[in-house]
This record gives C-alpha cells, sequence and structure tokens, in this order.
C-alpha cells in the first residue's frame, strides 16, 4: 500500500511536536514533508529568552537536529515558504516553485509579532523578539549602542529587557497598563515584580503610549502621546502576537482571530488541519507551548485514525524566565465578587502568593519570590480541586519532605509537555535512567521551557536515592562519573603518577580521555607531585605545548617576558629587528603592558626565539601571565610605594608557575590603581606604610571585583601572602576554575582564615617553593632538544 | 592543470612521528594532518577543521579521535567524521606502514 502524503507547513514547535505524536503512534505510514519559512532545523523559541539573557547560545536550543528529520525519512525544505494551497487538487505551492501534493495538511505556521503601525516603525534599529533573527539583532546592536527601549512589560518585553540587561544596554520599558503583566498578574505581585527588576536595573515607564519612534534612518528615540520623549538606539517590540493565517485564509480555509478549528484540529477544508498558534479553537487562541502539544496530541490521533477524546482548551499558567525573579500564575487572577481569596505576603522574605476560591474549589493562583507550589496549584485548579485538598497537600508539604514527595502521580510536573509525575518516575525505573538529560530525552518533561527541571531532578533523587546523588555530583568530564575532588584524592591515596594509569585505575569510560580531562589530569598530577611529575605533552593544548598562542589562521603569537611591564631602549630593538626579519604581521601591546608579535610561523618559532633571546612571557599559558604595574613612587606625583618594583618581583618569582587557569596581577602604587587591581586574580594596591592585597577579581567574562584579603607592611610580605593564597588555589580549584570563581564558591572568609593561618602560610609557602623549584625556562628549554624541534616545531613536505 | 599525485607518496619513517600527536604533512597542494595513534596505527585526515578551518594536526589526540584547537571540535581521525553535537567531516587519506615507511594514498577527486 502506497503511503500517504503528510505535509506539514510550518516547522516550529507546535507543527513538529505533532509530527512527534505521529511518528510515535505510527512510525513508518507516511511520507513526510515539512516547509519551514526560517532556515534552521526545529529550535526551542521559547529559550530565545535565554539566549538574549546569556544563558546559553544558539546552537544549544536547536530541538530536532538536521540527522532527526533524516532518521525519520522526512523531506525538509527549510527557507521555503509555502504560499498556496489548492484545496480541491490537494497541492501545495512555494516561493522557490516546489509543487507538492498531499492526502493530510497540517497547517501550522504560528503567529507574527504585532508591529505597532507607528511613525518611524521602519526604521533600522526596531526590531521585534520573535525569532533566531530578531535575537541576533539585539545582540549585535548591543555591540555598538547603549540605549534600549522595550514596548511592552509582558511576559516576552521584560524576558527581552532583562536580556539586553545583561548585553550592557540601559534598558526603558514602555508599558501601556498602569502594571506590569496585568494579564497574568495582580497589582501587589506586579508591583513587587517591578521593585524586583528596578533594582536590576529596568528602567520602566508606565502608563506610557508611544506616539512616534523618531530617528532618521537609525532609531534615536521614542515620542510619546502626553508629549515626553525618551532617548533610545534600539526599540524592541513586545506588545502580542497576532496568529498568522494569511495562507490558509488566502486559499480558502475558514479563519476568524485564528484559523477555525474543531476539537479534532480539523478546519472546515477535508484534510486540512492546523494546530499551534495559528489555530482558534472554541473561540481560543493560544501563545504559549502547553496547549499547542495537547493539540498535537489530538490532532496526531486524528490523522491516525484513533479513537480520541479530542482537544477540550486547557488551563494556562506562566512563568517568568528572568533570572533571580520567580513569578508564577495560572487560572483566575483577579478577585471577582464570588471569589475569596487566600493570600499570604511576607514582607521580610518578599514573597507572595494569592489563591483564588469560588465555591470551594481553587480557580486561580498568583505567586511572587517562591513558585515552588506552581505546578502542584495549576493540576489542582485543572482537576476543580476543593480548597480542602489544596490545605491538607500543604500540611503534608510541611513535615520537611520534598515537594515532589508529596506530589500525587497525576500531579504535572513539567507544564509545557504536560508529564505528570507518574510518567517519569516510571520512565525512570523502568528505563533505567539516571539523569535530567535522559528524562528530558524520553518523556519530554524540561525539554521546552526548562523551569521544572530542579523537580525533575528532585524527583530522580526520590526515585533512585544516593545513586542520583552520586549522579548529579559535577564530574570531570563525561569519561568518569568522579569529581575533580575524587580524582585527587585517589591520585594521593593510590600514588596515581600518570594520566593513563589515573584512567585506567579510576575506569575512565574512555580509553584516552578528552580535550578536558586530559589537561586537568596533566594538571592535577604536576600539582600534587611537583617534582616528580613528568608532563604530558600530549595532554597539553597546543598553546602550552608549543609555547606560543596559536591564531584564526594557524599562525602564532610571540610575547616575551618583560617583568613588571618595564623595558629599555636595547630590548625593544631587539624586538624591533626580528619583528623585521620575520616579516610579523602585527605588533601590540597586549592588556597585560607587554608587546605581541603576531602572525608568525610556526616553523619560524624557534628562531624568533633565539633572536629575541629573552625569556618566555607566558601569555598563552593556564600560569601566572603579566604583574602590570603602574609607575609608581618613583615618577609619579601620587606614588606612595615601589610598584613596579614590587611587581618585578612577584613576576620573578611565580614566572612559569602552573596554576588551574590564568592568573593575572597588577600592583599599584595608590588607591587610584591606575594597574586595575581590582579586576585581577592578585591585586596589589601600596598605600602609605601599608600594601593591600586583593584577590578573586576578573576583568574578563565574568566581571568580578577583587576582594580584600589582607593589608600587611613589608614587601616580603606580600610576596608571602600572595604565594599562600596562589598555592592554596593551586591545591583546591577546579582545572579551569578561575581564581574569581573559586573565591565567589568558598568565600573570601574562608581564604583569609587559611592564609591568616601562621602555620598553615609557612606550609602553603613551602608546597609553593617545591612548585617553583622545577621551572625551566620554556622556549630556551625546546632549542635545546632536537627531539623537540622535530616532534613539535618541524614541518614535513612529502616529496 | 594544477598538479596532482595520485597513488602512495612517501611521508616518512614511523618512528619520526610523535606518538599521540599530530604533524602536518605537506603534499604538493594538500596538507594532511598525520596522527601516531597510541595503538600504533597511523590516520591521515586532511589538516583542517571543517567548522572554521582549525589546523587539526595541533589538536589534541585522544583515542581514534583529535579535537581541532580552535574551537574543541571533535573529529574521528579514521572515518573523518565529525561528532556529535557538531557536524560535518574530513577527507580521509589511507595509510600504509612497509619497512617501517609511512605512506598516504592520494586519490585523484
Ligand atoms: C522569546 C519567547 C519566549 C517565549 N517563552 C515562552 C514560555 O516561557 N513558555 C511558553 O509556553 N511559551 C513561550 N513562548 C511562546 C512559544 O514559543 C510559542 O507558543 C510556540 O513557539 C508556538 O509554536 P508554533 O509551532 O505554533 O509556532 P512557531 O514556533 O512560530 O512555528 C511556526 C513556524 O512556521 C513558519 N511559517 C510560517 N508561515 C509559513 C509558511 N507559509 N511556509 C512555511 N513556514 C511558515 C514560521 O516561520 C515558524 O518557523 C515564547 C516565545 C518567544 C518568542
Ligand atoms: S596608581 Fe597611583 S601611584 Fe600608581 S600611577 Fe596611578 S596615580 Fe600614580
Ligand atoms: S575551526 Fe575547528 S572547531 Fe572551530
Amino acid at each position: 500500500m502506497a503511503k500517504k502524503k503528510l505535509v506539514l507547513i510550518g516547522n516550529g514547535m507546535a507543527g513538529i511536536r505533532a509530527i512527534e505524536e505521529i511518528l510515535q503512534l505510527l512510525p513508518d505510514q507516511f511520507d513526510i514533508t515539512v516547509f519551514g519559512k526560517e532556515p534552521y532545523p526545529n529550535y526551542n523559541r521559547i529559550q530565545l529568552s535565554k539566549v538574549l539573557q546569556g544563558d546559553t547560545e544558539i546552537k544549544d536550543i536547536t530541538l530536532n537536529e538536521w540527522q532527526w528529520y533524516e532518521d525519520n525519512g522526512i523531506l525538509l525544505y527549510p527557507g521555503e515558504t509555502v504560499t498556496k494551497i489548492d484545496k480541491q487538487k490537494q497541492v501545495v505551492y512555494t516561493d522557490k516553485g516546489k509543487e507538492t501534493a498531499y492526502d493530510h495538511l497540517i497547517i501550522a505556521t504560528g503567529s507574527n509579532p504585532f508591529m505597532l503601525p507607528l511613525p518611524g516603525a521602519d526604521k533600522e534599529g526596531v526590531t521585534a523578539f520573535r525569532d533566531i533573527e530578531d535575537c541576533e539583532k539585539m545582540i549585535d546592536a548591543s555591540k555598538n549602542y547603549k540605549r534600549a527601549a522595550v514596548i511592552g512589560g509582558g511576559l516576552l518585553g521584560l524576558e527581552a529587557a532583562r536580556g539586553l540587561l545583561n548585553l550592557g544596554m540601559e534598558v526603558d520599558v514602555i508599558h501601556i497598563a498602569d502594571y506590569l503583566m496585568e494579564r497574568q498578574l495582580d497589582h501587589a505581585a506586579a508591583e513587587l515584580l517591578q521593585k524586583e527588576l528596578e533594582s536590576q536595573g529596568m528602567n520602566f515607564y508606565l502608563e506610557k503610549q508611544t506616539s512616534e519612534i523618531t530617528g532618521k534612518k537609525r532609531v534615536t528615540g521614542l515620542k510619546f502621546k502626553d508629549g515626553g520623549a525618551i532617548p533610545a538606539d534600539l526599540v524592541v517590540m513586545a506588545v502580542g502576537i497576532k496568529p498568522n493565517i494569511a495562507l490558509a485564509q488566502e486559499s480558502g480555509v475558514e479563519v476568524n482571530r485564528g484559523i477555525v478549528v474543531n476539537d479534532h484540529m480539523e478546519t472546515n477544508i477535508p484534510n486540512i488541519y492546523a494546530v499551534g498558534e495559528c489555530a482558534e479553537h472554541r473561540e481560543m487562541v493560544y501563545g504559549l507551548v502547553a496547549p499547542l502539544y495537547e493539540q498535537g496530541q489530538a490532532l496526531a490521533k486524528q490523522i491516525c485514525g484513533m479513537n480520541h477524546q479530542g482537544y477540550k482548551g486547557s488551563v494556562l499558567s506562566t512563568q517568568l524566565k528572568v533570572s533571580g525573579v520567580d513569578v508564577f500564575s495560572t487560572g483566575l487572577i483577579n478577585e471577582t465578587a464570588d471569589t475569596k481569596s487566600i493570600k499570604v505576603f511576607d514582607e521580610w522574605q518578599n514573597t507572595y502568593k494569592k489563591i483564588l476560591v469560588q465555591n470551594d474549589k481553587l480557580t486561580g493562583a498568583v505567586l511572587f519570590g517562591d513558585t515552588k507550589e506552581g505546578t502542584k496549584l495549576l493540576s489542582l485548579i485543572k482537576k476543580g480541586a476543593n480548597v480542602q485538598e489544596y490545605l491538607e497537600s500543604q500540611q503534608a508539604g510541611d513535615d520537611g519532605e520534598s515537594v515532589v514527595a508529596a506530589m500525587s502521580d497525576e500531579e504535572i510536573i513539567c507544564g509545557c509537555n504536560g508529564v505528570s509525575k507518574g510518567t517519569i518516575v516510571s520512565a525512570i525505573k523502568n528505563d533505567g535512567l539516571l539523569t535530567v538529560e535522559q528524562v528530558k530525552g524520553k518523556t519530554n518533561a524540561s525539554r521546552s521551557c526548562g523551569t521544572c527541571k530542579n523537580l525533575v531532578s528532585d524527583l530522580l533523587t526520590d526515585t533512585l536515592g544516593d545513586e542520583y546523588e552520586a549522579d548529579t555530583k559535577e564530574s570531570i568530564c563525561a569519561c568518569t562519573d568522579l569529581t575533580r575532588d575524587e580524582v585527587v584524592a585517589e591520585i594521593k591515596e593510590k600514588g596515581l603518577t600518570y594520566s593513563k594509569e589515573v584512567m585506567n585505575v579510576l575506569e575512565w569510560k574512555t580509553e584516552e580521555g578528552c580535550s578536558k580531562c586530559k589537561p586537568a589530569l596533566n594538571y592535577y598530577l604536576g600539582m600534587v607531585y611537583p617534582q616528580e611529575h613528568e608532563d604530558e605533552r600530549e595532554s597539553r593544548f597546543v598553546n602550552e605545548r608549543l609555547h606560543a598562542n596559536i591564531q584564526k589562521d594557524g599562525t602564532y603569537s610571540v610575547v616575551p617576558r618583560m617583568y613588571g611591564g618595564v623595558t629599555n631602549a636595547e630590548d625593544l630593538r631587539t624586538i624591533a629587528d626580528v619583528a623585521d626579519k620575520y616579516d610579523v604581521g602585527m605588533i601590540k601591546l597586549t592588556g597585560g603592558q607587554r608587546i605581541d608579535l603576531l602572525g608568525v610561523k610556526k616553523e619560524d618559532l624557534p628562531d624568533v626565539w633565539k633572536d629575541l633571546g629573552m625569556p618566555s612571557g607566558y601569555a598563552y599559558g593556564k600560569s601566572v601571565r603579566t604583574v602590570k604595574t603602574c609607575v609608581g613612587a618613583e615618577f609619579c606625583r601620587f606614588g606612595t610605594q615601589d610598584s613596579t618594583g614590587m611587581g618585578i618581583q612577584l613576576e620573578k618569582k611565580f614566572e612559569g608557575l602552573n596554576t588551574p587557569h590564568k592568573v593575572k596581577m597588577g600592583v599599584s602604587a595608590c588607591p587610584r590603581n591606575c594597574a586595575e587591581g581590582g579586576i585581577k586574580d592578585v591585586g596589589v594596591v601600596g598605600l602609605d606604610g601599608v600594601w593591600e592585597v586583593y584577590v578573586g577579581g576578573n576583568g574578563g567574562t565574568d566581571l568580578r571585583k577583587a576582594e580584600l584579603l589582607v593589608k600587611v607592611k613589608t614587601q616580603q610580605e606580600v610576596l608571602e601572602y600572595t604565594a599562600a593564597f596562589l598555592q592554596y588555589y593551586r591545591e583546591n580549584a577546579s582545572y579551569l576554575e578561575r581564581t574569581s570563581h573559586y573565591v565567589e564558591r568558598v568565600g573570601i572568609e574562608h581564604v583569609q582564615e587559611i592564609v591568616n593561618d601562621d602555620q598553615l602560610r609557612a606550609e602553603l609557602n613551602a608546597r609553593m617553593d617545591q612548585a617553583l623549584s622545577v621551572y625551566q625556562e620554556p622556549w630556551s628549554h625546546v632549542l635545546e632538544s632536537e627531539t623537540t624541534l622535530k616532534d613539535l616545531y618541524q614541518k614535513v613536505t612529502a616529496k | 592543470m594544477e598538479q596532482r599525485t595520485v597513488g602512495k607518496v612517501l611521508i616518512g619513517n614511523y618512528e619520526d612521528l610523535p606518538v599521540s600527536l599530530g604533524k602536518a604533512v605537506v603534499v604538493d597542494d594538500k596538507e594532511l594532518a598525520v596522527f601516531r595513534l597510541s595503538n600504533g596505527k597511523v590516520k591521515a585526515i586532511e589538516n583542517k577543521c571543517p567548522h572554521r578551518g582549525g589546523v587539526l594536526s595541533e589538536g589534541m589526540v585522544s583515542g581514534e579521535h583529535v579535537f581541532c584547537p580552535l574551537h574543541d571540535w571533535k573529529i574521528n581521525v579514521s572515518d573523518g567524521l565529525v561528532q556529535a553535537p557538531d557536524e560535518g567531516c574530513v577527507q580521509t587519506y589511507k595509510t600504509t606502514i612497509e619497512d617501517n615507511k609511512v605512506y598516504v594514498e592520494i586519490t585523484d577527486q
């Protein structure tokens, strides 16, 4: 029998979910073709908020990889728009001139963002927030522009605003109502929310209507109806969506607000169905995935010819995906004449809860601050539970039991995908699932908005007990279940001495590890046995193996050591000569006050080093990099101490030290802190008669202010405390953990306690001295070794 | 017409290849990454990551895989396939060892 031809228009969340459901019910029964306007495989639109907020990346939000389409024999036409449906001939036509016949046609075209028809709305710098393209536009804009205005203080607008803040923009939110998220929250919760968001840096204009977007080619600001105006160089419109029904309408399918469907997701035209945000069911159009997935289930059964109840509509719940803010609401949100409410407002903990009761039945809830009860309330409200049941369940929950343990099996854990506790628990048991990732793969729970991840994890703990605990610890990498601490302990206990042995004895899952654990093990071994461990060059990342920094084109950069950033005319002349001789691409000053020669060919590296005759500046290593210094007392009119001298001493002492991640230092001679010690791993500030040592600062990816470790009197003490701190960090941090993360994790007080203990400090210093005793200047070392030169630096040309 | 080498090309002595590391080898207009794996086998692939052209011979080698030095893509040196979640492949070349000499087979394509 020939397979039935199934065509899907719209490669989005609802349509593909329906296809997944169909494949589960009847694999191999249909020839499936999918047309998608966007040039990507199906991705998780919801996570765009997280992409914008920097929690994840576009490449990580794909729901169905290209391979999935292939594996399931689905013909996908990405970047292709269906322009016409011939409902008589049962054929669809695309903008690329394709014609495809169908037996069943699913329209899942989603929505379009609603763009206010304001004067100026077509200017450059005005965008919606709907798809990857919008998201990229905003990220790009944040690189060149400063001020963003978000029109719309609903869910989407606030998530966009938070994202733009994270991207470093100043953000104004313009909202037409007198409080935020007025469709999901009551006044009280909205005010708490506003306060919280203001403290995160958002600025609000409530009860404001925009009348015009100003600017020439690109937007420069907004004007309001009431006469006010604000500057803006990016405008995001998040004022709502409208179902994308044009294609259906033009093709003669009945539409109202959306494409009208019955409980079987059928339109008025035979063999044409609609699902998702474009569909209108019982006069409701939905804009969240949970109902769309329920529709998908009904639709799948319908197309597969199974008996089913049909889709009956959904109870909605919303959560705001802004870090540091927990908001939940479902059902009825505002009091009416015949509702009673349970309200708890805890000003101290800043939490708010309101539950609405109508004729003894739960009908709605708003939570702020603490949303743990959200899923429970949602399922109670869905089944029309009595208020008594809720109150009893609350008491049960108070006995220190975990929230999930108190839940009944029918209770929904993942709202988006409608996955109940029972389903998850039996999947964990029957399929031997061990991780949240596996539960997601099997049951879909936490696959969409991700807010229920914690509950899923709790369920794993609950169901598996200690077995799961063992699995949630952060292992070094996928090659082992052991954590960093366990591995280091085993190395010491069992006296393991080289990486392969570690992997072998500790039963690594891969034979030779991966790019994560290899360098980590090599580091740990060197840290535990500073004098005995033989560095494993094959476990070193290229930069550390070759002692130069690889560039994107495969050339390298060379940075000679320049203690404290101080140089002299002779060295500069030598550097200039070398640059000429080897034709370097660019000479540049680094952020750490050094000179960088970029674009050196690998084969030339040894000669470049020989001609320079200077030590390696270690600009490539997980190692002490540079000590940046200010001019200090010798020349500066504010200087109180010899900052350059101090910096040179530090750099000479710690030169070549292997550390879990790079370590940058700065020494200044007064609080003006010209060497920027506040954002260094170790920042030293000289005051009159006192040196302050700060640690754990970072000026890079995760900006963090260094914290004061200690104040001391002499240069000797600066060296001693710095050594104690660095050694303690070396011994306890995970490989690739910067001091900023490490100090944040263990707390500055803890570190202070250690280094202020005279005995511990002395011991740490002794171990540091050991570690430093094996330092060999790497460039000259390479030049001395014929084999290293041959193995690593010489190119082979076949004859 | 550009020069083409078809057939077996000698690229050097087996011992001259460093263990568990890659080596860039230029054969006419092609650059190969040749790996001497810890299991003794020698593998050759094109020396260019399908992502952004990273020099694969400088990657970290683990078992039958090399990790690109630029962005850590993981590539199988036997079949040339990029490992999930990334996608793609690189050209592989057959290698033979005779009398301690390593040859690669360059095919005309
Ligand atoms: C930033 C953001 C955050 C969100 N957060 C949440 C949340 O936390 N929780 C939640 O439940 N929901 C959230 N949503 C909403 C959720 O993403 C949508 O409800 C869901 O994606 C709708 O699925 P759909 O398949 O109906 O539409 P879509 O996912 O939009 O898919 C429709 C697809 O069809 C394509 N298409 C349209 N016309 C044609 C044509 N003629 N030919 C071919 N292709 C066509 C479109 O380009 C689109 O790719 C969020 C949305 C956004 C934008
Ligand atoms: S930190 Fe103080 S002493 Fe050092 S250069 Fe700046 S102003 Fe002068
Ligand atoms: S170039 Fe190879 S991973 Fe990016």
